[in-house]
């Protein structure tokens, strides 16, 4: 007793590792969960001691726990505090187990953002990488927007080791926050040219990730990819790159006649296997999407076909298993090619791979053809019979359907050899696809008239014979292939040649042992039956035998009375009460037959199953709109509770005997017949049978079905034991048939040939035969499912409504609006806000364009010219455009005119949309300038007229490598532009990309220059100087910090204020921490449970020149007037040698004007507002404002957050709101130098102030 | 993307099992098992390529695996990764297991399988495929174990003062 006490205490002091754990599992095998349960025990106790060490160990542990099955969660917030462990092993070990078993509705997620921060900002790469990696498998919405800047920062870190995993952890943020996905991309282009080969991998791994889900818009991509593909060595890049193309091409056939060569040369080159595969699926996709024209197009596929039949043949499975997957895609286009490879793919049905024989099976369906089909479907049954598991044979029934059934029943040429396939097919037992034969099995007696009389046979044969009411009904899926059976016998029971023998098979007291929907079909088809039943006993004399079925019914139906389906219940309980009234009508001698059969009068005809769907909506019906009030949520609609048989249950709610006069009938059917007449998939007679029936004229004919009497109709399952199935018959007997009619054929062609009178001679049969020759044996009418009138033709491939990736189809050629700005609580990296000097920077890349042009050229005039630019050198190419380009262009333009109703437009609105069309127009160049050397003279020709842009064209056209295209001296051209650009591509496009970022950073705040949108006034305005709301706080030799302060549009009493750290020194700033004197009025929100002098710690630390942003959460009470409140930021100065401590003091201003939220107004509520009497007024003036009035507008908007609400020429109304809802209206009216400003507002101390804010702000300039 | 990477040996033990979407513990458990019935009925000359079916995302997606003396490598992923890549791939990664573990067998896996994740953590993360350069993963593996290794020092001397 005392030694296991001290055996205790040893085993606490030496806590179990994760190998002592294994250990002890292993040696437990026969009470593994009873040792679990005491080591989860014990993990506890570890988790609940203080030394992180045990607390690590434990949390070890767990993550090992966690793959044997059991849930952790429990632990999450040790989890969350070992992550936070300043030891890199600790941490490691956490976020392991946080990768493991976090996911979004873990709670504790949210106390991890700051953690996660400060550990990407970490000095130690491998901090920052293990929080990288373990984020990539638990980031959430919060946490991707929180940390997206972050993220972003990482992606320019100076170790391509972080580098590569920031990039790569994009992706998983673009997933959780769309929003993020614009401001982040030009960066991420920017990481395809990085100099390290890992980060360029992640970076072409991500867009195409992206680009797959949302190919077109990463089309503007693709010189960059070329030139990658053309350049790269690894194959991984290269396969990643092949891949994105192939998803490309559909979109842009020029980009598929591009790459072509190049991938042409790759398949030749290579000798990575998994290269040469993925180009030939590229080579394939770009043959798909290539509809004709390429001269050496058929070499392209022979040499893809060639590659893949060496794939195939190849001994390694792998290869076969691949060859026959790519083969397969060709099929769909180029059926041809494949079909010659027959034997081979044939060959591949009998390998002993499941995998390779699906693969096989799938190419057999686009293999078939009117002769081959009867034999390849043989050749299936066979392997029917064989296959062992039942996933595979299941799947060879589905093929057998697929094959049988595809285009409208294309390839059958006898449908009785195919009933009694399907016939053959239900002694499957076990399968799941009972119901699939079943619908085939109604599809075809529906539609194929001529074989009702013979499917009607077979079905009743089926009935009667009890092989499928045998075994487990309930999970027996084969069973519903009675359900076929009963609805044929008994709607088209004129055909059958013993109704009463079917009807007593359908009342057998083993029927009530199917499921119920089968049973209430059999209960509703034994009254048809019965219908049918007494119209032939009444024709009769004897009126007993008609009495006597009744008098059957009546006896049968109670058991389908006792059912405990509803469904079978109400039907039968309502057949039986009917058949009562009948035997007693019977038994006055009345004459029923013709009213019972009256109620299942009526042709049905099948419906598509997207008929519903097609109805247009009619005008003026809202179906959204509700017709009472809605019911409470807890009222639920199921429509449809089971979907099997949809078509037969749209069929069953139609109203069955509607009562339509001769002539509406009329009507219809020649309505049908020009239907049918146009429907291509209507199976006209071919002329050579239409001689056979030429007396029978038109639709209504019902053809002779000339079935021969010598095929038993016998029970498939006794068939089995003459020898052969049933389904072989009708082989043979259709060969025999083909044959017959070939020698007739013959015999009608070659009179002349009198020496070959014995047409069935076996040459006739090695003889070719082609597809037209075969004649079907029987006129089938093949009834198309009907559509409603006018139906829509738009076909609507559904897309899932909950695809994460659909919230990523972002155009990201538009430019970045400020709206898009990632959200407060993150920070970002500002070396771009920081100084005016290089805000001008991003100016320029508006500018740069007019002043390129020699003049002061108005803006418009570019774009026009650039518009006919392009049209000529459309024209010039004699291309069409293709539809998307057009679209695109169009939204482009629509952009441009469109106002910017958020008011968070920036000055360069108009400016922006033509640089990316540009882009576009960049691409089409880059396009066109495939070798297609019959454009190069009409280029050529059209030089001499115009100049510049013809010379770039002829230039470009002549030029073998067309991504580098030559340099041209047309600098006022935009395409000559790009070509500048492209030159010198590894600068010039980083920076232009920095200027980007630059931009959306200067713009970040709201409201500029919203008027250079309105009135369509845009294009006579010069461009804003750049503005930016920073300004300094407070500056030192080490740090200089500038601030923003914004309302808080959620919360009325607070405000935020962005605080920009710059880091001036060249030590490590670590430890900051900000403090504020709060007053009574405004106070810094601080964390629960920390003082009211406490200061906040600011989230990063600060290597040398780097700069951070921090956001500080400020409650106020009155927001009437201006507040300072004062401050101090202590932090720690960190070098080689020493550390010291540091302090800036700063005052915090807290203008009125940063109250105000921009916010939007139509002028009709700006008007009523006005009206309303409510506001009080005051007005200020200002002199001496040398200034374009658009410019001061601009200045109104972004200094002081107000929207222009209406403009006219040089007066302008205004309007901002506070975050306590006052209502601030200004009226600008500008004559010369002098402006006078009349402003109105509810609230006359603020109004004050932001009039005297106001003044502030142009008295500075 | 790779959806998850399983490793379990001849009976079906999970060895290491890493999901990059989140399922229950019970789903993850009865993918593996699923998973391993499908893989080892398969026999050993045949393609390394399954289609998961339901089992995982549906028919976008493949198990890709290799089979090595008792353990099975499975690889869940769908049409954007190219099934030989991935079969390369892991080939790379049980060759980086072998070197760090210098002839690694189940027993490795059994007892490390925290040094198994780190080391998989280099050449996936989040279902991407990070690295494919044997070197570089393990220069980077050796690297971080170094860090533990100096830290490990301290822990054990903080240990002993306990």
């Amino acid at each position: 007793m005392a030694l296991k006490i001290v055996k205790g205490s040893i085993d606490r002091m030496f806590d179990k590792n994760l190998q002592d754990l294994v250990r002890g599992i292993r040696n437990h095998k026969e009470d593994e969960a009873k040792y679990i349960s005491t080591c989860i025990d014990e993990i506890k106790q570890e988790l609940k001691q203080d030394n992180i060490a045990v607390k690590a160990n434990a949390v070890c542990k767990l993550t090992y726990l966690q793959m044997l099955g059991y849930d952790v969660s429990w632990a999450a917030f040790n989890i969350v505090e070992v992550m936070s462990s300043s030891k890199f092993t600790y941490k490691r070990i956490g976020y392991l187990a946080a990768s493991q078993c976090f996911h979004e509705s873990t709670d504790v997620i949210m106390l991890t953002t700051n953690q996660i921060r400060k550990d990407l900002s970490s000095p130690n790469q491998y901090d920052t990488g293990v929080a990288l990696t373990g984020l990539s498998c638990f980031v959430t919405p919060d946490l991707a927007r929180d940390l997206a800047n972050d993220i972003m920062t990482l992606m320019s870190h100076t170790k391509p080791y972080i580098r590569k995993k920031a990039v790569l952890i994009m992706y998983k943020v673009f997933l959780k926050y769309p929003e993020s996905l614009r401001p982040a991309f030009p960066r991420l282009k920017e990481k395809l040219e990085d100099p390290d080969p890992g980060v360029q991998s992640a970076a072409v791994n991500v867009i195409c990730e992206l680009a797959r889900r949302n190919p077109k818009n990463y089309l503007s991509l693709a010189p960059l990819f070329f030139k990658l593909m053309t350049s790269s060595t690894n194959n991984w890049v290269l396969i990643k790159i092949i891949k994105l193309f192939g998803a490309l091409t559909p979109l842009e056939p020029r980009l598929g006649k591009k790459l072509i060569e190049p991938l042409t040369n790759l398949i030749h080159s290579t000798s990575a296997m998994s290269l040469l595969y993925e180009c030939v699926n590229t080579v394939i996709a770009v043959l798909i999407s290539l509809s004709s024209g390429m001269p050496n197009h058929s070499a392209s596929i022979q040499l893809c076909v060639q590659k893949l039949r060496i794939l195939i043949e190849d001994s390694d499975q792998n290869l076969k298993y691949l060859g026959l997957l790519a083969m397969s895609k060709i099929l769909k286009t180029h059926p041809k090619s494949v079909q010659s490879h027959k034997d081979l793919i044939l060959q591949c049905l009998d390998d002993k791979d499941e995998s390779i024989r699906l693969r096989a099976l799938d190419l057999l369906y686009g293999m078939v053809s009117k002769k081959n089909l009867m034999e390849i479907v043989k050749k299936l049954m066979l392997h029917v019979d064989k296959a062992e598991g039942t996933t595979y044979r299941d799947e060879l029934l589905t093929k057998i359907i697929d094959i049988c059934s595809q285009s409208n029943y294309q390839y059958i040429t006898n449908f009785e050899w195919y009933i009694s396939i399907l016939v053959e097919l239900t002694r499957l037992e076990g399968t799941r696809h009972g119901h699939l034969i079943a619908s085939q099995m109604l599809d075809v007696a529906i539609r194929v008239k001529a074989i009702r009389a013979f499917a009607v046979a077979q079905m009743a044969t089926l009935l009667d014979n009890a092989h499928l009411l045998t075994g487990n009904m309930q999970r027996n899926g084969i069973c519903e292939v009675s359900y076929a059976a009963a609805w044929i016998c008994g709607e088209f029971s004129e055909h059958l040649e013993n109704p009463m023998q079917t009807l007593e098979a359908m009342l057998r007291p083993k029927v009530a042992t199917l499921p119920g929907h089968i049973q209430a079909v059999y209960v509703q088809n034994a009254a048809k039956l019965f219908a049918t039943v007494l119209k032939s006993q009444e024709g009769n004399t004897d009126s007993t035998a008609a009495q006597e079925t009744s008098q059957l019914m009546i006896e049968r139906l109670p058991l389908f009375v006792q059912s405990a389906n509803l469904e079978v219940q109400e039907r039968a309980s309502c057949i039986l009460q009917l058949v009562k009234y009948i035997q007693k009508l019977q038994q006055k001698d009345v004459e029923v037959a013709e009213e019972v059969s009256a109620l299942f009068a009526g042709e049905l005809n099948p419906v598509a199953p997207k008929a519903q769907k097609k109805v247009p909506v009619p005008e003026g019906l809202d179906l959204d709109a509700w017709i009472n009030e809605p019911p409470s949520e807890s009222e639920s609609e199921d429509e449809q509770p089971k979907a099997i048989f949809t078509k037969e249950e749209t069929k069953h709610s139609r109203p069955r005997h509607i009562e339509v006069d001769e002539k509406e009938l009329a009507r219809r059917r020649e309505a049908r017949k020009q239907e049918q007449a146009n429907n291509p998939f209507y199976i006209k007679a071919s002329p050579s049978s239409q001689k056979v029936y030429q007396d029978t004229p038109g639709v209504e004919h019902i053809p002779v079905v000339q079935i021969d009497l010598s095929v038993p109709l016998k029970v498939p399952g006794e068939t089995q034991h003459q020898g052969l199935p049933m389904s072989d018959q009708y082989v043979k007997l259709e060969e025999e048939r083909r044959q017959k009619e070939r020698a007739e054929k013959k015999k009608k062609e070659k009179k002349k040939r009198k020496e070959k009178r014995s047409g069935r001679g076996k040459k006739h049969d090695s003889g070719p035969e082609s597809e037209e020759d075969i004649t079907p044996a029987h006129m089938v009418d093949i009834v198309t499912e009907e559509m409603p009138e006018n139906a829509l033709p738009s076909d609507d491939d559904d897309k899932d409504p909950n695809d994460p990736h659909k919230a990523l189809d972002i155009d990201l050629d538009k430019p970045l609006a400020d709206s898009e700005k990632l959200p407060v609580r993150s920070h970002r990296a500002v070396e771009a806000a920081k100084s005016p000097g290089e805000d001008g920077d991003a100016e320029t890349v508006a500018t740069q364009q007019p002043k390129k042009k020699s003049g002061k050229d108005k803006r418009d005039d570019k774009k026009k010219d650039k518009d006919k630019e392009r049209k000529k050198s459309k024209d010039e190419k004699k291309k069409k455009k293709h539809k998307h380009e057009e679209k695109e262009e169009d939204l482009l333009r629509g952009e441009v005119h469109e106002p910017v109703v958020q008011s968070e437009g920036i000055s360069q609105v108009a400016e922006l949309p033509t640089s990316t069309s540009a882009e576009v127009s960049d691409l089409d160049f880059w396009l066109s300038n495939a070798p297609v050397p019959s454009n190069t003279q009409e280029a050529a020709t059209v030089a001499a007229a115009e100049a510049p842009v013809a010379e770039v064209v002829s230039g470009a056209a002549q030029d073998s490598e067309p991504d580098e295209p030559k340099d041209t001296e047309m600098e006022e051209t935009k395409s000559s532009k790009h070509k500048k650009k492209k030159q010198k591509k590894e600068k010039e496009e980083k920076e232009k990309k920095k200027k980007k970022r630059h931009h959306h950073h200067h713009r970040h705040s709201d409201g500029g220059g919203e008027e250079s949108v309105q009135n369509g006034t845009v294009e006579e305005e010069e461009p804003l100087p750049s503005m930016s709301n920073y300004c300094l706080l407070a500056e030192n030799s080490y740090i200089k910090m500038v601030y923003d302060i914004q309302g808080n549009l959620q919360d009325g009493s607070q405000v935020v204020v962005s605080v920009i750290f710059e880091n001036k020194c060249d030590s490590f700033l670590k430890s900051m921490e900000f403090n504020v004197l709060d007053s009574l009025n405004s106070k810094l929100q601080r964390p629960e449970g920390s003082g009211p002098h406490d200061g906040l710690t600011v989230p990063f630390q600060l290597p040398p020149g780097v700069s951070n942003e921090a956001r500080f959460v400020f409650t106020v009470q009155s927001i009437v007037m201006p507040q300072k409140l004062k401050g101090t930021l202590t932090f720690i100065v960190k070098n080689e040698e020493s550390s010291t401590h540091e302090k800036l003091d700063f005052k915090l201003h807290f203008t009125c004007t940063s109250y105000l939220i921009t916010t939007p107004c139509y002028s009709d509520a700006y008007a009523k507002l006005l009206e309303s009497g409510d506001l009080k007024g005051s007005s200020l003036k200002l002199e001496g404002v040398n200034m374009p009035f658009h410019h001061l507008l601009a200045r109104i908007c972004f200094h002081h957050h107000f929207s222009v609400v209406e403009r006219i020429d040089s007066c302008s109304s205004m309007y901002s709101r506070s975050i306590q809802g006052h209502h601030v209206c200004l009226l600008v009216k500008s004559s010369g130098q002098t402006v006078s400003i009349d402003a109105k507002c509810d609230e006359p101390t603020m109004l004050g102030n932001v009039l005297d804010e106001i003044k502030q702000t142009f008295s500075q300039c | 993307m790779i959806k998850a990477i399983l490793i379990f040996n001849n009976h079906g033990k999970p060895r290491l099992s890493k999901f990059y979407e989140h399922y229950s513990e019970d789903t993850e458990q009865q993918i593996i098992r699923e998973t391993f019935h499908l893989v080892s009925k398969r026999d050993e000359n045949v393609c390394n390529f399954l289609e998961g079916g339901m089992l995982i995302g549906g028919s976008d997606y493949k198990l890709i695996y290799r089979h090595y003396a008792t353990l099975y490598f499975v690889f869940c992923v769908d049409s954007s990764e190219s099934e030989l890549g991935i079969l390369d791939l892991i080939q790379v990664f049980v060759e980086t297991l072998d070197k760090c573990f210098e002839n690694v067998c189940e027993l490795d896996l059994i007892f490390h399988v925290d040094k198994v994740h780190n080391i998989l953590a280099e050449m996936v993360m989040g279902g991407m495929v990070l690295e494919t350069n044997m070197n570089e993963i393990i220069m980077q593996v050796d690297a971080q174990n170094k860090m533990e290794k100096s830290e490990t020092f301290i822990f054990q001397s903080t240990r002993q003062d306990r």
